[in-house]
C-alpha cells in the first residue's frame, strides 16, 4: 500500500517537474523578449535601464504602420472569403452520394502537409505565368488559397457531430430546407465556423513564406516588414513590435470565447 | 371527418418490398397501433405518412386530400422520434414554440399556446432549461408538446418509449392515453411491444413482412387471431393441427393426430363454420387451460386431456408447465393464487388432467407450415 502510494507520489512530483520545465522552455524566450523591449540599449546584452523609446520609434514609423494595416486588411478579407468557401465546401462534402468526395478530400488535405515554400513558389509561378501584377491582390488570393484547407477541415469536424435526424424533426414541424438551415443547422455549427475564422485570421496574420513569394514591390505585410527590418539590423524595435503582437493575439484569444457565447 | 386512409400503399427499396400494398382506414381521434417484429416495415409505413419517404405505389389521404406526394412541412401530421430529436441549441420553451415561429404566428399567441402545452405535459417548471438538462422521460414530454402545439390531424409515434425503463414506460403509457383523450387527435403508435399495444390502442394492426396479418380491436386480435402469425406474435399459444370430423350447431369436433398410435379429440366453437374433413389449426392460449391431479367435477362443454408434466418453469406471475399429451407438448400457465389451488404443488413426471372450456379453443383456417409452434416448444424444454 504505502509502497505503491510512494511510487505514485514520486511520479506525481516527476510530472510536475516536467510540466514546469516545458512551460519555462516555451515561455522564457517570450518573457525575455518582452523585458528587453523596455531595455535602453542598442544591442541585446545587459540591462541598461527602462525605456519606452522603441515603442515611440515604432509609433512614428509610417512604413511599419502601413505594413500593420496591410496585414489586418489581408487577414480580414482572406478570413471572410476562406471561411465562406470552407463552409460551402464542407456542406457540399456532406452529401454521401457525391462520387468525387474521396478525391476532393485528399486535395483538401494536401496543402496541410505540403511545405509552405513549395506552395509559395508554385503560387508565384502561376501568377507570373498569367502575367498577373504582384501586389495586394495576389497576397490576398494566396492567403485564401492556403486558409481554405484549414477552414474546411475545422468546419467539417463540427459537422461530423451534427445529428441529422434534426433535419427531419425541423421539416416535420413545418420548416423547409432554408428555414431548417438558418434556424437549426447554422446556429449549431456556428462555433465551428467561428473557430475556423479565428484560425484563418491568425494563420494569415503571421504567414511569411507564402506572402514573401506572392507579394510585389511596395506591398508589405507585417511579417515581411519585420524580416526586412531585422536584415537591416534594427533588432530592438522588433522586440517592442513582437510584444505588441503577442498582446494582440492574447487579446483575440481572450475575447473569442465571450463572443462565441454571445452569438449562440 | 378527417380520417386517415391508406390505399394500396407500397414501398420498394430497389427490389426489396418493405411495405406491400396496404389498405387501411383510421378514424379521426382513434388511437391506432402498428405491432410487428423488427424489420416488418412499421417505420417505413410511418415515414411515408410523415412524408420522409414517398410511396412507390398507392396513395395516402387525410379527409379528401391526397398527401402522398407533399413534402413533410406541408403535411398536417407531426412525428415523435424515437431519440426525441430536440433542438440542442435552444431552450425548452423555444423548442416547443419552433413550429409556430416557423409559421410566423403572433408572439403573444405563441406564448399562450406554449404555456398551454407545458401544462398539458406537466413541464411548466422546466421551460427555460436546455434539452441536455432533461431526463429521457422529460425529453419525451417535450417532444410530445413540440408536436402537438401544431395541432396536427395525426400524431405519429415511432416506438416513443423504447429508450425508457419499465416503470417509466408504464407511467408514460398512461400519460399518453390521458393526453390523447385531452386533445382528441388521431394517434398512430408503432411498437414491437405487444403488451404496450394491447394496453393502449383502440385498434391495432399486426404487421408481418410488409403486410397486415390482422387488423382489429386488441381483445379481438388476442382472442380470435385469424392467422397463425397473429396468434403466435401476440402472447403465447398452443397450435394444434387437426382434421374436422364432426360439425354441430355450436361446436365442431377436431381430431388431432399426433403419431400413428396417439390421437386426441378436441371440441371447439367456431365463428366461421368449417367444412367436414377440412384440415385446420387450433389455437389454445396457455392461460385458458386448467391443470390438476384430479379430473374436473363438471364435464359438459369441457375438453379434458390427460398428460405428463415434462417441465416446469417458474415465471413470477405464473408458472409454465409443459405437458406431454400423446406426442404433443402443450404449454399451460397457472397463477399462484392460494384460493384456487387446493392441492400440493405439481411435480415433474406427474400425471395430470388438462381441461378447458370449448369456447376457449379457436380455429385458424391455416396450417402451420413452418412448424413454429412445435419447434418453439422444444426449445423451451430443458435438456435432461
Ligand atoms: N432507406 C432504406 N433503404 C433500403 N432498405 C430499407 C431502407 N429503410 C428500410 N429498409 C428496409 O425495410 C425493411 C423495413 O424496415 P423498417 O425500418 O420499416 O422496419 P421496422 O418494422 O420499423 O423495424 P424495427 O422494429 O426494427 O424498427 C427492413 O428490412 C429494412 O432493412
Ligand atoms: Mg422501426
Amino acid at each position: 500500500m504505502t509502497y505503491q502510494s510512494n511510487i505514485k507520489r514520486f511520479f506525481d512530483g516527476f510530472n510536475i517537474v516536467i510540466f514546469t520545465l516545458i512551460l519555462l522552455f516555451l515561455y522564457i524566450p517570450i518573457l525575455i523578449l518582452i523585458i528587453y523591449s523596455f531595455n535602453d540599449s542598442k544591442i541585446i546584452s545587459g540591462w541598461s535601464g527602462f525605456t519606452f523609446k522603441y515603442y515611440k520609434i515604432l509609433w512614428e514609423n509610417e512604413n511599419l504602420k502601413n505594413a500593420f494595416l496591410n496585414s489586418l486588411l489581408v487577414a480580414s478579407i482572406s478570413t471572410i472569403i476562406s471561411t465562406t468557401i470552407g463552409l460551402i465546401t464542407a456542406l457540399g462534402l456532406e452529401n454521401r452520394y457525391f462520387k468525387a468526395k474521396k478525391f476532393i478530400q485528399g486535395i483538401i488535405f494536401l496543402p496541410l502537409v505540403m511545405p509552405d515554400i513549395l506552395m509559395g513558389i508554385s503560387i508565384a509561378m502561376l501568377f507570373s505565368f498569367l502575367r498577373f501584377p504582384m501586389g495586394r491582390m495576389t497576397v490576398i488570393i494566396a492567403h485564401i488559397t492556403f486558409c481554405v484547407s484549414y477552414t474546411i477541415i475545422v468546419i467539417q469536424s463540427r459537422l461530423k457531430g451534427f445529428d441529422h435526424t434534426l433535419q427531419e424533426a425541423a421539416m416535420d414541424l413545418g420548416a423547409n430546407k432554408t428555414k431548417f438551415f438558418w434556424k437549426v443547422k447554422f446556429p449549431i455549427i456556428l462555433p465551428g465556423i467561428l473557430a475556423a475564422a479565428l484560425l484563418a485570421f491568425t494563420l494569415s496574420l503571421d504567414d511569411f513564406i507564402i506572402t514573401f513569394f506572392s507579394t510585389g514591390r511596395g506591398f508589405n505585410t507585417l511579417p515581411i516588414y519585420v524580416e526586412s527590418a531585422i536584415r537591416r539590423g534594427s533588432v530592438t524595435t522588433i522586440n517592442a513590435l513582437s510584444t505588441i503582437m503577442i498582446l494582440l493575439t492574447l487579446f483575440i484569444t481572450i475575447i473569442s470565447k465571450p463572443i462565441r457565447k454571445m452569438i449562440i | 371527418m378527417e380520417d386517415l386512409r391508406l390505399v394500396n400503399v407500397t414501398k420498394k427499396f430497389d427490389n426489396f418490398i418493405a411495405v406491400d400494398s396496404i389498405d387501411l382506414e383510421i378514424k379521426q381521434g382513434e388511437f391506432f397501433s402498428f405491432l410487428g417484429p423488427s424489420g416488418c416495415g412499421k417505420t417505413t409505413l410511418l415515414r411515408m405518412i410523415a412524408g420522409f419517404e414517398i410511396p412507390t405505389e398507392g396513395n395516402i389521404f387525410i379527409g379528401d386530400t391526397d398527401i402522398s406526394k407533399l413534402p413533410p412541412y406541408k403535411r398536417p401530421v407531426n412525428t415523435i422520434f424515437q431519440n426525441y430529436s430536440l433542438f440542442p441549441h435552444i431552450s425548452i420553451y423555444d423548442n416547443i414554440a419552433f413550429g409556430l415561429k416557423v409559421k410566423k404566428v403572433h408572439k403573444s399567441e405563441i406564448k399562450d399556446r406554449v404555456q398551454q402545452m407545458l401544462k398539458l405535459v406537466k413541464m411548466e417548471a422546466h421551460k427555460s432549461k436546455f434539452p441536455n438538462q432533461l431526463s429521457g422521460g422529460q425529453k419525451q414530454r417535450i417532444a410530445i408538446a413540440r408536436a402537438l402545439i401544431n395541432e396536427p390531424k395525426v400524431l405519429l409515434l415511432d416506438e416513443p418509449l423504447a429508450a425508457l425503463d419499465l416503470k417509466l414506460r408504464q407511467h408514460m403509457l398512461i400519460e399518453l392515453m390521458n393526453i390523447h383523450d385531452a386533445v382528441g387527435i388521431t394517434f398512430l403508435y408503432v411498437t414491437h411491444d405487444q403488451s404496450e399495444a394491447l394496453n393502449i390502442a383502440d385498434r391495432l394492426a399486426i404487421m408481418n413482412k410488409g403486410s397486415f396479418a390482422q387488423v382489429g380491436m386488441p381483445d379481438d386480435v388476442y382472442e380470435r387471431p385469424e392467422t397463425i402469425f397473429a396468434a403466435y406474435f401476440i402472447g403465447d399459444t398452443n397450435l394444434i393441427e387437426g382434421r374436422v370430423v364432426e360439425i354441430h350447431d355450436e361446436f365442431a369436433t377436431v381430431v388431432c393426430h399426433t403419431d400413428s398410435e396417439h390421437e386426441i379429440e378436441i371440441d371447439t366453437t367456431y365463428h366461421r363454420q368449417p367444412v367436414l374433413d377440412e384440415v385446420i389449426t387450433l389455437s389454445l392460449r396457455p392461460e385458458k387451460i386448467a391443470i390438476s391431479r384430479r379430473p374436473p367435477k363438471r364435464k359438459d362443454d369441457f375438453n379434458i386431456l390427460q398428460g405428463v408434466i415434462e417441465d416446469i418453469l417458474y415465471g413470477g406471475t405464473h408458472t409454465q408447465y409443459i405437458v406431454k399429451v400423446g406426442a404433443h407438448f402443450l404449454r399451460v400457465f397457472q397463477q399462484h393464487k392460494k384460493v384456487y389451488i387446493d392441492e400440493l404443488s405439481l411435480d415433474w413426471e406427474e400425471h395430470v388432467y388438462l381441461y378447458w372450456h370449448d369456447t376457449d379453443t379457436h380455429i385458424i383456417f391455416e396450417t402451420d407450415k413452418n412448424k413454429v409452434n412445435s419447434e418453439n416448444i422444444m426449445k423451451t424444454i430443458r435438456r435432461k
